[in-house]
């Protein structure tokens, strides 16, 4: 790790480096959600499978339930890297919400193109706008499982199950390994259960059954 | 969560864990044996005090932790230490520097080594959190030494080296290790946590020139005559370019060791066949190299030379890679007003503005600056070069994706908005 | 105030000034105080670091050991330090004070400071001997 002096980024450059062998994240929750935290949580899960990973918190409006925005980066080698992530190749929707009012559903959807894979947490297909949905009702299993922390049900582990189903880009075991050495004892085991539920339970949505609600 | 690295020999060196740059600073103050930390919080770098207060209470750190009431007192009480015999920490941000600037120079003029971080980010007003250089740049001319990270483990290794760097006789000065606000601050990233036996092998006990102790008073500071106050400025600029030997020492000596080489006071990326150089500091130099092999996909030679080192300045080095290129483009994340950026006007004294220069000002108040700016910014850099052979612009700014000034046409000025601006008028009729 | 001789002895003088203090023996494992070759700018107290300031006196205070109570005041305040009391010296048996005019730099905060005005400024013109 770290480039030593006229050292090249492999024999095909540091860009293709990033265009082919490395994927874009990007996590939309609200302020106390812990998108930050799932970002993080993912590049351990990348780092068990001997991969490169990078979460970036975007700050701003550190607010409970405000919406805030995380970036991860996973790559098979090191990526000198440290802009935002503008043109992401999977979106992860913590909050159902963000995807039904139109203002927060266009922050949502920056960037995003027709191979954009959008895993969010609602418990009905919503309109992504050409996009590919996989959905999961981590709310419910949060709920089910009694995750629930001052008042808010805590999203973000099972929203990790679901982007490993969705996605392949970590497995789902690398994601409950990397869940139990962050929360050792009880709590990892209820959240890496929540992860693999909703593993589980993620379905693609199909087009025609797409409904737009509000 | 953490892996264990290991060299292909089989070595063990140290453990990967995926770390925010500021944590990264704090084990480097552990592996350091640090004996006493004093700070004052300011975003983004609280997590370092928080991290060290944390290893300190869970019986991973030896040492004391001193809860100030201010920046000032945090780099007094840190120096203070430090004269009294350990090795001693802060670190600060913006405001919080700002605060402290007048100790910086009591800190060096005394040569007690003093190890400092700096998460940079704009100073105020109005008020932003976010990245800019201004705050570590206005730091250049106290005698402190200035390192400045590009990822979160550089931001590790530059700290144990600067504690070897600063305690070491032929320097004796003591030195800032600048990592960017957020951006490393709290970016995750794998870094590998050297062991602490390879950190106690590269660090040395700890050096210094003299001790307070009590039974043998002496007075620190006292007014000297004009002629020797301008001798010992004379002395602390020796040992400024002492350092860069010293750098390079003890950078060679932590390569061997960890497998990290940083002899070099300044970081090259592809710039020996290159037609043209990007220069910088920071983490957007990373981008930079990205954005060179996309413009070499698109025939542009392009190169990325980051200055690791700001002071001592890395003179050599630049005049090496950059006196024969076309032209330079000096990426700059702080402006001094009505100029132009401190690092454009420090490289072009170097290569004597001898090729094309172009200062671009860009990224300030942690506005996101990616390898596909860099890859616009040079596009036309090198269209302005082709058209009129040889160009010198100490200040571009580059802006959401345009150039100012613009040739013609105004700012995007964002005026105050109207319903602002007539309850100003409401209050000011009302005081007259 | 006192030559200083040339620019380089006066630099190496200065260095002669340092005060090297070896580290105490519970520090040793993990200090070394080692000088190096530059210029502290550190200082230690000895009479006339400032030379010899008795030659800037334009007054000269003059105790009166007959009112002089030795309650230390102008020994407390003398900016120079250059009061010496004398213990028990006095014609009742009280301390006294007592002044080096080596280093008196006539100030007369010594003479302004004492309760019952037992110091008197006098000019230095008196005491050129008629000789
Ligand atoms: S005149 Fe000033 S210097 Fe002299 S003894 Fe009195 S206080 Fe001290
Ligand atoms: S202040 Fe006056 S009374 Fe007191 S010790 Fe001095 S000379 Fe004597």
């Amino acid at each position: 790790m770290g480039l030593s002096r006229d050292e090249s980024g492999g024999e095909d450059g540091l860009y293709k480096l990033l265009r082919e062998k490395s994927v874009e994240i990007r996590f939309h929750g609200r302020g106390g959600q812990g998108a930050v935290t799932a970002a993080t949580l993912l590049v351990a899960a990348a780092l068990n499978e001997g991969k490169w990973g990078q979460a970036i918190p975007s700050f701003g409006a550190e607010r409970r339930g405000a919406h805030v925005l995380a970036f991860a980066r996973i790559s098979e080698r090191p990526v000198p890297i440290h802009s935002q992530v503008r043109r992401p190749e999977i979106i992860v929707v913590l909050d159902s919400g963000l995807l039904l009012a139109e203002e927060e559903r266009k922050k949502v959807l920056a960037g995003a193109s027709s191979d954009t894979i959008i895993v969010a947490n609602t418990p009905k297909p919503v309109n992504v706008g050409g996009a590919k949905l996989y959905y999961v009702d981590a709310t419910r299993i949060a709920r089910e499982l009694g995750l629930v922390v001052a008042g808010w049900p805590v999203v973000n582990t099972s929203m990790l199950g679901a982007l490993a189903k969705a996605t392949g880009i970590v497995s789902i075991d690398s994601v409950l390994k990397a869940i139990k050495s962050y929360w050792p004892g009880r709590l990892g085991e209820l959240n890496a259960e929540a992860a693999r539920r909703a593993y589980e339970e993620t379905r693609l949505a199909q087009a025609e059954k797409i409904t737009v609600t509000r | 969560m953490a892996l264990e690295a290991e060299e292909k020999t089989g070595v063990r060196r140290g453990t990967v864990i995926p770390m925010r740059g500021n944590d990264a600073v704090a084990y480097a103050v552990k592996l350091s044996r640090v004996k006493v930390v004093a700070a004052y919080p300011i975003t983004p770098q609280t997590i370092i005090v928080e991290k060290i207060d944390e290893l300190i209470s869970k019986g991973e750190m030896d040492a004391e932790m001193i809860h100030v009431e201010s920046e000032h007192s945090a780099l007094a009480a840190t120096y203070g230490a430090a004269v009294g015999g350990v090795r001693a920490f802060t670190a600060t941000s913006s405001h919080g520097l700002v605060y402290m600037y007048e100790v910086l120079w009591w800190a060096a003029g005394s040569r007690i080594p003093v190890v400092m971080a700096v998460v940079t980010r704009a100073i105020g007003a109005p008020w932003n959190i976010h990245v800019e250089h201004s705050d570590i740049l206005s730091t250049r001319d106290t005698g402190w030494l200035i390192a400045m990270a590009e990822n979160n483990q550089e931001a590790l290794d530059l700290t144990v080296m600067m504690f070897r760097v600063t305690e070491d006789p032929r320097v004796y000065l003591p030195g800032i290790v600048g990592l960017d606000g957020f951006i490393l601050s709290h970016t995750v990233e794998p870094v590998e946590v050297p062991d602490q036996e390879l950190v106690d092998e590269f660090l040395p006990p700890r050096r210094q020139p003299y001790t307070i102790e009590s039974g043998a008073p002496i007075a620190m500071g006292n007014i000297i005559p004009d002629e020797a106050f301008e001798e010992h400025r004379m002395d602390m600029h020796e040992s400024m370019r002492e350092a860069r030997r010293v750098i390079e020492e003890a950078g060679r000596e932590y390569g061997k060791l960890t497998g990290r080489d940083y002899s070099s006071l300044v970081e090259c990326y592809k710039c020996s066949d290159a037609d043209y150089l990007f220069v910088g500091i920071g983490s957007w130099m990373g981008d930079a190299k990205i954005a060179v092999d996309a413009l070499r996909e698109k025939g542009l030679r392009f190169g990325a030379l980051r200055l690791r080192w700001i002071r001592p300045f890395p003179w050599d080095e630049l005049r090496e890679y950059g006196l024969e290129k076309k032209a330079v483009i000096v990426l700059d994340r702080s402006i001094s007003f009505g100029y132009a950026g401190p690092v454009f006007l420090e490289v072009s004294s170097a290569l004597e503005a001898k090729p094309s220069m172009v200062g671009v000002l860009a990224g300030v108040g942690g506005v996101d600056v990616n390898y596909e700016d860099m890859v616009k910014i040079a596009e036309h850099v090198a269209g302005l070069v082709e058209e009129k052979g040889r160009v010198y612009v100490p200040a571009l700014w580059y802006h959401l994706g345009e150039f100012y000034p613009m040739k013609p046409g105004p700012l995007p000025t964002r005026k105050t908005p109207r319903h602002v601006n007539k309850l100003l008028e409401e209050l000011w009729s009302k005081k007259t | 105030m006192r030559r200083l001789g040339s620019r380089k002895q006066r630099k190496s003088r200065l260095r002669g000034e340092m005060v090297l203090a070896g580290s105490s023996p519970s520090r040793k494992d993990v200090l070394v105080v080692e000088p190096g070759d530059h210029f502290y700018p550190l200082s230690v107290a000895a009479p006339g670091s400032m030379g010899r300031t008795g030659s800037w006196r334009t007054q000269r205070p003059v105790v009166n050991a007959e009112k002089c109570i030795g309650c230390y005041m102008c020994w407390l305040y003398c900016p120079d330090n250059t009061i010496i009391m004398r213990e028990k010296a006095g014609p009742r048996g009280q301390d006294v004070a007592s002044i080096d005019y080596e280093y008196c730099k006539g100030c007369g905060i010594c003479a302004n400071v004492c309760p019952v005005n037992a110091i008197e400024m006098v000019d230095e013109s008196k005491f050129i001997s008629q000789s």
